[in-house]
């Protein structure tokens, strides 16, 4: 145990240790621009200075990289340092005067002006002293415009935070530094866009002024990796969360982007997590859970609107699906509630199609039966939102439900245009759509005359499909479907949340189109119906079982091989074939099949069935 | 010629699950057809026995319809296939008999089927109104009296010669 005085304060720490960490660790915020959890300390930038006594020698020393000796009185902002800092600023903005970072930073510590001139007379942009110029071919121009040069120039300190972490952290190194002095510079290898770049966006990241752009490094390949949450209107990270609601709320890895899974490289998010919760070795588990009942509540998909191809999703951008405009509404949305469109302009008239992929003979012919009433809530949000203009397409109107007509009327009052009609064509204005926008042409049946609505935004209020993979479920869980895909109930009036198999049971979407009350109400049922079952602790076999007729049983054991639920054995002793009637689902196979007629099936005994047939044969 | 207003009978034997159910659905959404069926619910259509549809053809109907789950979706995993064996047997059997190919029909109709349910019967009745009455208890009962008149014409003739045995024995005694 050894102790130093940082500004006056005693600390007791230990060896080893380096004097940044220790003074971090008590709240004493010394400057830096080239620390990083995830690289060991380098010392680069030299903003970290601090003035050091010990045995009546006083010394200035890099703090992240001195280690804390016995006795040590340190001052992280003495006269002395401040001014080595401002002299260190003043050095960096002569050569990065276009850094806000920078710019801000001597700033806070007071520098008035840069003292430092460039060589050639330009006049330099820089907000603090207007004294720098910047040379000529250090400036870049618009990305692109320069397909390969030095990564970072307008604002690289050379720290080569970029260059450790892409080599040593991420296992790539796809970046070095060239020249010397003067010419120093960070680039990609003969300055040519990088193979080996994985575009993990790592560099551009770490780099304390900014100054990174990958299309510098490996041109027209950098892509964002699109939210699927936010339906790609954002972005995300290959570490994120799922969903702000997500239960449990905490953060995934995507395999398929997470750089650690490309090179082995990276985990800088284990060096910053504190809570040592990250682990990249976890592995899928598949856990074998027993239950006595199920209930299905997979959901439903969405309809994909690209199906209906003459609506134009997909081919002009500025038609979207309902599920993103609530994205774009949203408070939590990529655009904190505000509606804009992909160009970053605010629509003034909105159209917005009912029925996409609902009551189209050409797609699905049933009604999705939510869509009416989110589209006019769509339309209310919008008025909201964005004041615009906007025109509801709509076959019918079917505002079922408590509140609903009312709702209806209030967003009609609200100046919301409703014109009955299906909508034909969605195609770009005279100007070719260089303006963005679009023209729906539909006819308005109750007027009797085709229009042509031009519009900024066309919103589609896409049908309920069911899950792609509802076929699987279903054969899995041994129900039926109904023809439109969706979970068949056992009965639609008497038993709406049960299946065909006991102890299964449906709710929500994957049953059928509806709304978030009745799914609440249909999953309330189904748990009650599943509680039900459970509490008994037991529950009753049908009595349809079968039994064989000892006497009769030949023990040609031809019935055996037949059952599917091997209720049915054979008793050596006896030379008889025995059914275990608890097993026995009571499907009446064995009986059809057996040839001496020695099985009988409860309530569906053969005299029973001869006598059926002759009842029903005894009318004309 | 058949009668015009002669309608077939067919017995269907469906099963529990699937087109018993269809049978219900079809109901249920007042879809119309013929009314020519009578139904028989099994639990599975692995429990038709070929008997049955001898003892319906035996006692009158004019055609049989057997309505199953569609393959892979038995609610007893694989009954439908125990039908399915059967029934490529006793067509086969059928056939033999004389008993035409349309009479006897298996149909895999699901629970959501109400429709196909509608077009099954009807398509199976159109054909059996064509093909008329099959009528085995009346050839039964045709049979039966031929084998009386032959039983008459054999006791008639033992009796004629017993008649003509006995005369000579007459004059003998």
């Amino acid at each position: 145990m050894i102790k130093v005085t940082i500004n006056g304060r005693e600390i007791p720490t230990e060896k080893g240790r380096t004097i940044l960490e220790v003074a971090r660790e008590v709240g004493i915020e010394i400057p830096t621009l080239c620390n990083h959890e995830s690289l060991p300390p380098y010392a680069a930038c030299r903003f970290c200075i601090v003035e050091i006594h010990r045995k009546g020698v006083t010394r200035y020393r890099a703090s992240c990289i001195f280690p804390v000796e016995d006795g040590m009185v340190i001052q992280t902002h003495s006269e002395r340092v401040l001014k080595i800092r401002r002299i260190l600023a003043e050095l960096m903005l002569a050569r990065c005067p276009e850094s806000d970072v920078l710019r801000d930073l001597a700033y806070d510590i007071g520098v008035g002006r840069c003292r430092f001139e460039r060589p050639r007379g330009e006049k330099s942009p820089c907000q603090i002293c207007r004294i720098c110029t910047v040379r000529e071919e250090m400036r870049i121009g618009p990305p692109g415009s320069i397909p390969s040069t030095f990564v970072g120039v307008t604002g690289c300190i050379l720290c080569g935070m970029c260059v450790r972490l892409c080599d040593d952290v991420m296992q790539i190194g796809a970046l070095a530094f060239e020249g010397r002095g003067m010419r120093r510079r960070v680039t990609t290898p003969f300055r040519k866009p990088s193979e080996f770049c994985v575009t993990c966006g790592a560099c551009s990241s770490i780099c304390p002024t900014g100054a990174i752009e990958l299309m510098r490094i490996r041109p027209q390949e950098s892509v964002s990796i699109p939210s699927e949450f936010e339906y790609g209107l954002a972005h995300r990270k290959p570490i994120h969360l799922p969903f702000p609601q997500a239960v449990p709320r905490v953060p995934i890895i995507d395999k398929h982007t997470c750089v650690y899974f490309q090179t082995g490289g990276c985990k800088v998010c284990e060096d910053n997590c504190q809570a040592q919760a990250i682990d990249h070795a976890m592995q899928d588990r598949v856990e074998e859970i027993e239950v006595g009942t199920i209930i299905l509540a997979t959901g439903f998909k969405g309809f994909d609107p690209k199906r209906v191809p003459y609506y134009g999703y997909g081919a002009y951008p500025n038609v979207y699906t309902a599920l993103e405009v609530e994205r774009l509404l949203n408070a939590a949305g990529p655009t904190g509630g505000e509606l804009v469109l992909r160009d970053k302009r605010k629509p003034k008239t909105v159209g917005i199609i009912h029925c996409v992929g609902s009551r189209d003979e050409n797609t699905n012919r049933y009604c999705s039966r939510v869509c009416c009433l989110y589209s006019l809530k769509l339309a209310h949000l919008i008025k909201e939102h964005a004041a615009a203009d906007i025109y509801n397409f709509y076959i019918d109107m079917r505002t079922p439900g408590k509140g609903m007509e009312e709702f209806y009327n209030r967003v009609a009052e609200e100046g919301v245009h409703l014109i009955r009609g299906k909508v034909a064509d969605v195609y770009p204005d005279s100007a070719g759509g260089a303006n963005g926008r679009l023209i729906i042409q539909a006819e308005d049946t109750l007027m009797g005359r085709i229009l042509k609505v031009p519009v900024d935004m066309v919103v589609l209020a896409i049908g309920l499909e069911p899950q792609a993979d509802a076929q699987e479920i279903r054969r899995r869980f041994n129900i039926s479907c109904s023809s439109e895909g969706f979970f068949l109930e056992r009965h639609p009036k008497l038993a709406p949340v049960d299946t065909f198999s006991d102890g299964i049971y449906l709710a929500g979407c994957c049953q059928g189109p509806k709304d978030i009350p009745d799914t609440v109400a249909q999953a309330g049922a189904a748990a009650a119906e599943a509680l039900a079952l459970m509490d008994a602790g037991f529950f009753e076999l049908e009595p349809n079982t079968a039994f064989v007729v000892e006497e009769e049983c030949s023990g040609c054991k031809s019935c055996i091989p037949l059952c599917p639920y091997t209720a049915i054995s054979f008793n050596e002793e006896k030379k008889r074939a025995v059914i275990n009637e608890t097993l026995c689902k009571g499907c009446g196979t064995c009986v059809a099949s057996c040839p001496s007629g020695s099985i009988v099936q409860n309530l569906f005994e053969d005299e029973e069935i001869f006598s059926e047939i002759e009842g029903v044969l005894t009318y004309a | 010629m058949p009668d015009s207003n002669w309608t077939p009978r067919i017995v269907a034997f469906f099963c529990n699950w699937c087109t018993y159910t269809a049978a219900d659905l079809a109901g249920v959404s007042r879809m119309k057809y013929a009314p020519s069926v009578r139904i028989i619910r099994l639990m599975c259509s692995g429990r038709v026995d070929p008997q049955f549809i001898l003892d319906a053809l035996a006692k009158g109907a004019d055609g049989v319809l057997i309505g199953g789950c569609h393959p892979g979706d038995c609610h007893y995993v694989e009954g439908n296939y125990k039908m399915l064996r059967r029934f490529q047997m006793l067509k086969r059997m059928l056939e033999d008999m004389g008993i035409e190919q349309d009479r006897v029909r298996l149909e895999w109709i699901s629970a959501a089927e109400g429709e196909k349910v509608k077009t099954v019967i009807n398509d199976m009745t159109g054909k059996i109104k064509k093909l008329g009455p099959l009528g085995i208890p009346q050839k039964f009962e045709e049979w039966d009296r031929e084998l009386e008149r032959f039983a008459r014409e054999v006791d008639a003739k033992q009796q004629a010669q017993a008649e003509s045995k006995s005369e000579p024995e007459a004059v003998h005694a």
